[in-house]
């Protein structure tokens, strides 16, 4: 039955692959209060251009917009603009897609719309995903760059932030399977330091939240500035149905 | 013609203009016909506010959709781009992005309770038969207006949502190739694609439908409006011709309406500034990720509001083929047994099951999944004929006839439901029960709509005054 309707979804062009990116972990929960700290966001900005913005690009995002994170335009040139020089200028990367594909596997993906894109329905946003994905990293002599992921298993990217957490390996015991009591499954059993980082765990965690937090604002630098909108015209609205409520009965009160 | 009709020349200056104007043009008969002397129903309930709203709404398509045609670009290289510009760079652009994608879904959700409606009142018998399939016509062109818009973003779920639909024609038996390409343009959805979506969205099918809404309000101001009771409040007039129980619909219905606009407002608001994407359902998350045409996703569906045709499409295989062909069997021999026909009737009802059977079992279930969700939409024209229950409304109908349109919206719902989940054994099993159960309504309606107890209809509507 599964077997015949995979192939009906085949056939009208549904499934050409499983996609490798869907871990089966359960995500953990960003740290919202970071979308409305200024200095954390600008943190997570400095993070951002220090550690992504070489192989990935930002392209659909301005450097300038980051004026909008209490930054100044000499401020942002100075500081986070190594790719470009003009201000107004998209985030992008020289970076050629043929060596990335023979260095990574694949051209690593646009990241403005990366915290958008990733949320799944019944898993969380995509600020969830990225906060695991990014704290989920650990050794794996098994693949070709030496890291593997619990919430992206076999993913392309290195840990490009290993200096500030270390080195961990992922520890892995065998557990009865629940459905099936003649098989055993690969249940992941916490992780171990192998080598410090320049950050404790606390302190990582906080910096990935900061980083995970800038990502969830380029998604849509508007946000907060539709939520803020949002309050007046629901206030507004909320007088204009009560005039129109009463406006309706003045009328009706004819009607018999 | 009418004659040159002249006012004083001490009159009002507005009085002069009017009477200028209507020497020339029927504004203040129009006015009139369609406004303060087109008499309403005085007792409309709450599901009679969705014909204005969805006006509205089609309103806020038209605007916002022209902002944002002015920025956007209908070209596969620029187009995702072009929609992010809009979000970011463009001065309320995020506002018109917004507005126009919760608009889609809102249009949907406000026609879906306005159909609704029209069930639960009868609103399509006669004489109302042209409004109800004018109405069915306006609903095809949303669904074809929503589907050529959905590729514009041109993100993952718009480039493969339209592979998969355009490869549905494809399974038409000898010309569906041809069909194919011919919509596409190409091989394989590309520049073309968009291109031409872009043009059936923005003018042909937003041209026919406004045509056809203006089709939709003649017919029903011929006829007038139904109302919850199904009384034809033009069977009683006053002397002057009015109906007693005729409104003028405007004051009355347009403070009605405003009314209702602005609690639908705070609602479309609320989604608009505080969960535009509405948890991944009026947005979905696959579709910032741009085009890829090397890069299927795993689990494609379509928006929420096909979804429950997309489920009987799925529904409807090797499997759901059997027990079709058994059924018409069944049906063919029920006819023959019992069916009062001649000997030409009968053996004409055999060579029809037959052949159906034949055809059933010859073309690719694929090819009848896309009849079956055609189907679906195209019976709903055949709804006035279909209905033979001697009174129009719910409200006089067998208490029971509730409990079949309960189970009929209930198995919607859920077809709606499995239609945005990847598909598993149990989940076909029950669409495959919903689909029989939503043709089962429509087909049998002959039949149980005029079984039962009747509750007498009154000489005039029930009205209590507000």
């Amino acid at each position: 039955m599964k077997k015949y309707i995979l192939s009906l979804l085949l056939a009208m062009g549904l499934v050409a692959g499983a996609s490798a990116s869907e871990g089966g972990i359960v995500w953990d929960k960003f740290p919202t209060d970071k979308l409305t700290d200024m200095a954390a966001l600008q943190h997570g900005a400095k993070l951002f251009v220090n550690y992504c913005l070489n192989c990935h690009s930002a392209s659909y995002m301005r450097y300038n917009r980051m004026r909008n994170l209490g930054l100044t335009e000499a401020e942002i040139e100075k500081n986070l603009m190594f790719a470009s020089d003009k201000v107004g200028d998209t985030m992008n990367v020289t970076l050629d897609p043929t060596q990335a594909k023979a260095w990574f596997g694949g051209v690593p993906p646009d990241l403005t719309l990366i915290a958008r894109s990733r949320a799944a329905v019944g898993k969380g946003s995509g600020a969830d995903y990225l906060y695991t994905y990014l704290r989920s990293y650990y050794r794996d002599d098994t693949k070709a760059t030496g890291w593997n992921n619990l919430a992206f298993p076999s993913v392309g990217m290195p840990h490009v932030m290993w200096e500030l957490q270390g080195q961990r390996a992922a520890k892995f015991s065998e557990a009865p399977d629940p459905h099936d009591p003649t098989k055993t499954v690969h249940q992941f059993a916490g992780f171990e330091q192998l080598t410090p980082g320049s950050m404790d765990a606390l302190e990582y965690d906080d910096a990935v939240a900061d980083l995970v937090g800038f990502l969830q604002w380029m998604g849509e630098p508007s946000q907060g500035q539709r939520v803020r909108l949002g309050v007046w015209v629901l206030l507004f609205l909320a007088v204009f149905t009560i005039i129109a409520w009463r406006l309706n009965a003045a009328y009706w009160k004819d009607i018999k | 013609m009418a004659e040159f009709t002249q006012v004083s020349a001490d009159a009002p200056i507005a009085t002069k203009f009017m009477n200028w104007v209507d020497n020339r043009f029927p504004a203040t008969k129009l006015f009139k016909e369609h406004m303060s002397e087109y008499y309403a129903p005085k007792n409309f309930n709450f599901w009679y506010v969705f014909g204005s709203l969805a006006m509205l709404v089609l309103a806020i398509q038209i605007v916002t959709g022209i902002f944002l045609t002015m920025h956007y670009k209908p070209d596969a290289a620029l187009a995702f781009a072009s929609v992010e510009y809009i979000m970011r760079d463009v001065p309320w652009g995020w506002l018109m992005r917004y507005m126009h994608s919760t608009g889609a879904s809102a249009f949907f959700i406000v026609v879906y309770l306005h159909i609704f409606r029209g069930l639960l009142y009868g609103s399509y018998r006669k004489p109302r038969e042209l409004v109800w399939i004018l109405g069915c016509v306006i609903f095809l062109c949303m669904m074809a207006e929503a589907f050529f818009g959905y590729l514009l973003p041109w993100g993952q779920m718009s480039y493969w949502g339209a592979q998969v639909i355009v490869n549905l024609f494809a399974a038409v038996p000898f010309i569906g190739e041809e069909l194919a390409l011919l919509i596409r343009g190409d091989y394989v959805v590309g520049d073309a694609t968009l291109n031409r979506f872009f043009a059936f969205h923005v003018i042909v099918v937003p041209l026919v439908l406004l045509g056809v809404v203006v089709l939709h309000i003649i017919a029903l101001h011929q006829v007038g409006s139904n109302n919850p009771d199904g009384v034809e409040i033009k069977a009683k007039k006053d002397a002057k011709g009015v109906p007693l129980d005729g409104i003028p619909f405007h004051p009355y219905y347009t403070v009605h309406d405003i009314y209702a606009v602005s609690v639908f407002l705070l609602l479309f608001a609320a989604v608009i500034f505080f969960a535009p994407e509405f948890g991944g359902y009026f947005l979905e998350y696959n579709n910032f990720i741009p085009a890829d045409s090397m890069k299927t996703p795993a689990h494609i569906a379509p928006v929420w509001y096909f979804t429950p045709y997309y489920s009987m499409l799925r529904a409807t295989n090797d499997q759901m083929i059997n027990v079709l062909a058994v059924m018409i069997a069944l049906a063919a021999a029920l006819g023959v047994l019992k069916g009062r026909f001649g000997v030409g009737g009968k053996l004409a009802v055999l060579v029809g099951a037959l052949v159906t059977v034949a055809l059933l079992k010859t073309f690719d279930a694929k090819f009848w999944g896309v009849v079956v969700m055609g189907g679906a939409v195209i019976i709903l024209f055949f709804l006035p004929w279909l209905d033979h229950s001697p009174v129009k409304s719910i409200r006089y109908r067998p208490s029971w006839h509730r409990y079949v349109y309960g189970v009929f919206v209930f198995f919607f719902l859920v077809l709606g439901y499995l239609g945005a989940q990847a598909p598993s054994d149990i989940g076909n099993y029950v669409s495959q029960v919903g689909t029989l159960l939503y043709f089962g309504f429509f087909l049998l309606m002959p039949w149980w709509s005029s079984l039962g107890k009747f509750k007498p209809v009154p000489e005039r509507v029930n009205f209590a005054a507000h």
